[in-house]
């Protein structure tokens, strides 16, 4: 069964001065059409490094240095940079948290909006005009006449964050990446966004991963997610699984941390322990480890194998190997045989 | 539990070794973190300018020039006004035939190592009094910039508002002119004044350097104000100086105490970026004739009589020349190497 | 956008016209400061001649009354009358000598910048390489060579040592040492601005964005990126002239064009200092002038607010 996007075994490092960065240790997970796909970790788990090598924009000491990404069954890693290109903006295109930065203060928005219709259709330059006109529209920015000769230091955030939108959805892309899209905003507006992306997503029918430290962003708006810590990925699934059967000690540790409107006054927040892994020297077993309550000798020593812990759910965490949860993914043949494995309880509900 | 109910194979994959699953002790787990030692930004950033194989070279480079400016004519046996027409224009470690006669009849004389000009004067000492001038003329102003900017720029920055809008409007138009021309201007007209003035100091530094000296303290401070004022402007509104002001502190004390420290990055990289500009300012008046008054050598004034023999003894032009490059690249390649040491985020 | 940038340019404008005002200001009390008269230095006059002399001159008058007579004279182009070359105007010295000096300094101005310009990213693309290590090593040590080591340097290689150009700028192909003098340290100061503009500019934000729609990598760069990188070099462009028209004093001086840097340098050695002042407001309100066209420029290239 083909999924739309397939990435197997992912892995980015950084060649910096101080030496090799392993920003993507190994990241492997499936995209469908239509689907929304949450990427949830902490700054530094390599979730937009995993984005920008999907779509080969990695910056100069970044590269990919193995694994596969598949877009509809062709592969795209090796391909030469003509191709690339075809399908940045065009079949996949990429959103970034700060709308400000990432427009080019110089040109206008129209101009920008314009570049990207020009450079992947067909159309005239009246005819682009035309269309980023009715792009702006559709995200929901009055007067898109006038907007078009606007500068970005023009518009408020939410604004901006809109006309990213629509430069993205400008080539009807197959999938649109959206990187931590609201965490510039605030927090009303955010809600705004989040409320457009879901609409045009219904609309358009494009699949979207969702790439956010937010929990609640998550739970929102996501089909599957998937939890990164220091470049790799803990565990994924479906939404439903992950929140209320997570497995594994991140992840609790994640939800835990998450303030409840009904606790006491006095409650105390609870933190993870610990400070985030130093991706220079990587530990040489589960980089959550040094910071797990539940951390076993094996948990230093050797990275957890993917393990088929429910339906739709994998994880990496010894923890359930101690509890004898699950079968390791290879044993099953990989994740689209186990796909087929069905719990009793479901075969008594079909 | 919907576990149960997934078929669990044995992890044929895995030897599994009980003993592998026993919870990890605190120590096991410490060793796995490798944190990185917290360092003060001043040791950190020296720490970097000393892995800085250039910039060290610099500092050595000036230091060594320093040394022969200041302490070899001491012992150098010979001034730089003595002249002596039999021995014009001689080459790099010739003698006169005066001199000559004196060897062969056992007196040891010094050699020439640079040669004699057009005088016949020891050509060496002329050049190192010329370093001399330079580095003075350099230091001296980076000294004059570093007070006046700071003090400036702190008091328009920590007091802000209205005093802050005049003084830089006053340091825009101060900005505005140029000047170079006048430098050049007013070293024209103290040449005059110098001439006729009594006061020893004045008649040795010669018109060039006291201009030098009066501009600089006039025009050349403002871009160390600027700086400072915006590192000031950036501190104020840190909480640790909101701290200090609830327990009363002066504001003398809080700019002396909290904010000077912090600019000090800022002023190390702006002054030493003062002094080559200083050094080509007074070599390229001493070049016009307007800096030092003779015979005091300037490297400028010496790359200037060079021309006159030009093509028949190049020699008189490479050795300043080369002395002004030296001198102004050390400088150079350091203020580079203590703005990527200080400022990271500048770093090229 | 179009009346916030006339508002912008008219205070850019007065701020100028205020600078200009204070040059001529400054030099011309400056110049009065001098207790010698300009005369005195000449062959010996006798007194009466010297009072004659400043009489026809108008350097008796109060000198509040100087000054505004001179303002006045400033506004419509004249400089008064020259003391050393009798019989003609500052002004007209000043037009004379003008020619020469534009076209050296325009030629050296536009190597410069578009020399400059090519290096710093050609420098800034192929960061860490070795093109980069030799542009870095040759600006660093141009940067640090003075103008008149460089001119003094290039007449001993080229008109002595191998005799392939002439020393004097007025003969035929005697323009090129004097335009590389002049051109030499700028076109280095740009290369090393350029270069560290468009690394800060390559790394930015917006250019993620351009890739990331599918831009191709040279329209990045010349078209995403430049604009941007090049701002901090057109602010470059006042201290540009400065620094040309101050250094043709020497360059002039050793080449021997007839420019207005010797002009300047030869009413210094005789006290025409009616020419003095004449010379220096002239070329301080080039520089000013220059000053004002790249504030202009910068803001039709970058159209953020300034909030300077």
């Amino acid at each position: 069964m083909q999924h739309l996007l397939e990435v197997k075994d992912l892995q980015t490092t950084f060649f910096t001065a101080s030496g090799e960065v392993k920003a993507v240790g190994s990241v492997s997970f499936n995209l469908d059409k239509g689907k929304v796909l949450g990427i949830v970790g902490e700054s530094g788990s390599g979730k937009s490094v995993t984005a920008y090598s999907i779509l080969q924009i990695l910056t100069h000491p970044g590269r990919i240095v193995g694994g596969s990404v598949k877009l509809n069954g062709k592969e795209l890693v090796g391909i030469p940079e003509d191709e690339m290109r075809k399908v940045r903006g065009n079949q996949i295109s990429i959103i970034f948290q700060d709308p400000m930065t990432s427009l080019n203060p110089v040109f206008t928005i129209g101009n920008q909006l314009m570049e990207a219709i020009i450079l992947h259709t067909n159309r005239t330059h009246e005819q682009a005009k035309e269309r980023a006109i009715e792009m702006l529209q559709l995200v929901g920015i009055n007067e898109p006449e006038k907007r078009i000769h606007q500068y970005a230091y023009e518009l408020s955030g939410g604004m901006r964050q809109r006309v990213m939108i629509a430069m993205a959805l400008a080539c009807e892309p197959d999938i649109l990446i959206a990187d931590e899209p609201t965490t510039a905003l605030d927090v009303t507006i955010q809600a705004q966004i989040l409320e457009l992306m879901s609409d045009l997503q219904k609309k358009l029918g494009m699949a979207i991963i969702m790439i956010t430290h937010d929990l609640g962003v998550i739970a929102n708006m996501c089909d599957e997610v998937v939890v990164m810590y220091a470049g790799r990925i803990c565990e994924r699934g479906t939404a439903p699984e992950i929140f209320y059967n997570p497995r594994h000690e991140y992840t609790r540790g994640l939800l835990r941390s998450i303030p409840n409107i009904d606790n006491d006054d006095k409650a105390r927040l609870i933190p993870i322990a610990g400070t985030p892994v130093d991706l220079l020297n990587l530990p040489k077993g589960c980089p959550f480890a040094p910071r797990c309550e539940r951390a076993m000798k094996v948990c230093l020593y050797e990275f957890p194998s993917e393990y088929w812990v429910a339906k739709d759910h994998i994880a990496s965490c010894w923890v359930n190997v101690l509890e004898n949860i699950g079968t390791p993914l290879e044993a099953l043949g990989g994740q689209d045989a186990a796909k087929g494995i069905v719990t009793e309880g479901e075969e008594a509900a079909q | 539990m919907q576990n149960e109910k997934i078929p669990f194979k044995n992890p044929f994959s895995l030897q599994v070794d009980p003993e592998l699953f026993k919870p990890a002790t605190e120590e096991e787990k410490a060793q796995q973190i490798q944190t990185r030692e917290s360092v003060s930004f001043m040791k950190d950033a020296l720490r970097r300018l000393g892995h800085n194989r250039i910039a060290m070279a610099c500092i050595v480079v000036i230091l060594l020039i320093a040394l022969i400016a200041f302490i070899v004519p001491e012992f150098y046996p010979y001034t730089y006004t003595k002249q002596d027409v039999s021995a014009k224009y001689l080459a790099p470690f010739h003698y006169s035939a005066k001199e000559q006669a004196k060897i062969d009849k056992g007196v040891s004389i010094f050699p020439h190592i640079m040669g004699t000009d057009a005088l016949g004067r020891d050509y060496a000492i002329r050049v190192i009094y010329g370093t001399r001038i330079s580095l003075l003329v350099g230091i001296f102003s980076a000294l004059i910039v570093i007070l006046v900017g700071i003090i400036y720029g702190s008091i328009s920055g920590y007091f802000g508002g209205r005093v802050d809008n005049i003084m830089m409007r006053i340091v825009d138009i101060i900005y505005a002119l140029p000047d170079v021309l006048i430098v050049i201007l007013l070293s024209v007209a103290i040449k005059d004044i110098v001439s006729t003035s009594k006061n020893v100091l004045i008649t040795k530094l010669g018109a060039g350097m006291v201009s030098i000296f009066i501009v600089f303290g006039l025009l050349y401070w403002v871009g160390m104000a600027r700086q400072v004022r915006g590192q000031i402007l950036s501190i104020k509104e840190q909480e640790y100086v909101l701290a200090s002001r609830s327990i009363g502190a002066s504001a003398a004390r809080i700019i002396r105490k909290h904010m000077i420290p912090n600019c000090v990055s800022v002023i190390i990289i702006v002054a030493a970026m003062q002094i080559p500009s200083a050094i080509f300012t007074e070599s390229f008046l001493s070049f016009l004739g307007l800096g030092v008054s003779i015979p005091m050598p300037s490297l400028g004034s010496l790359a200037s009589d060079a021309r006159a023999g030009l093509n028949s003894y190049p020699f008189l032009l490479i050795y300043p020349a080369m002395s002004i490059f030296m001198i102004v690249l050390s400088f150079n390649l350091l203020g580079n190497g203590l703005r990527d040491a200080f400022d990271p985020k500048l770093r090229s | 956008m179009n009346s916030k940038f006339l508002v912008y340019m008219l205070k850019r404008l007065g701020m100028a016209l205020l600078t200009i005002f204070l040059v001529i200001a400054i030099t011309f009390f400056v110049m009065h400061a001098i207790p010698a008269s300009p005369f005195s230095s000449e062959k010996a006059k006798s007194d009466a001649v010297i009072k004659a002399l400043e009489i026809k001159y108008g350097f008796d008058k109060p000198l509040g009354v100087q000054f505004m007579n001179y303002l006045w004279g400033v506004l419509h182009f004249d400089f008064g009358l020259s003391t050393a070359w009798v019989g003609f105007t500052v002004s007209g010295l000043i037009v004379n000598a003008f020619g020469y000096s534009a076209s050296i300094g325009f030629s050296a101005a536009l190597i410069a910048i578009i020399l400059g310009v090519l290096f710093g990213c050609l420098a800034a693309l192929n960061r860490g390489r070795w093109p980069d290590k030799i542009i870095q090593v040759v600006t660093t040590a141009l940067v640090s060579m003075p103008s008149f080591v460089v001119a003094t340097l290039l007449l001993l290689t080229f008109s002595y040592v191998w005799k392939v150009l002439p020393s004097m700028g007025t003969q035929p192909g005697g323009m090129v040492m004097p335009i590389l003098s002049l051109s030499l340290y700028p076109m280095a100061y740009i290369t090393r601005l350029q270069r560290s503009s468009m690394l800060d500019v390559l790394s930015a934000d917006y250019i993620r964005t351009a890739r990331a729609k599918g831009v191709k990598s040279s329209k990045v760069i010349y078209k995403h990126a430049l604009k941007n990188a090049l701002t901090p070099v057109i602010t470059y462009a006042g201290p540009m002239m400065a620094y040309i028209l101050t250094g043709s004093m020497v360059v002039e001086n050793i080449f021997s064009v007839p420019g207005l840097g010797r002009l300047f340098t030869n009413s210094m050695l005789r006290t025409d200092y009616m020419m003095i002042m004449g010379v220096t407001i002239f070329l301080a309100a080039m520089i000013i002038l220059m000053n004002f066209l790249s504030d202009v420029l910068y803001k039709v290239m970058d159209p953020r607010i300034d909030l300077a």
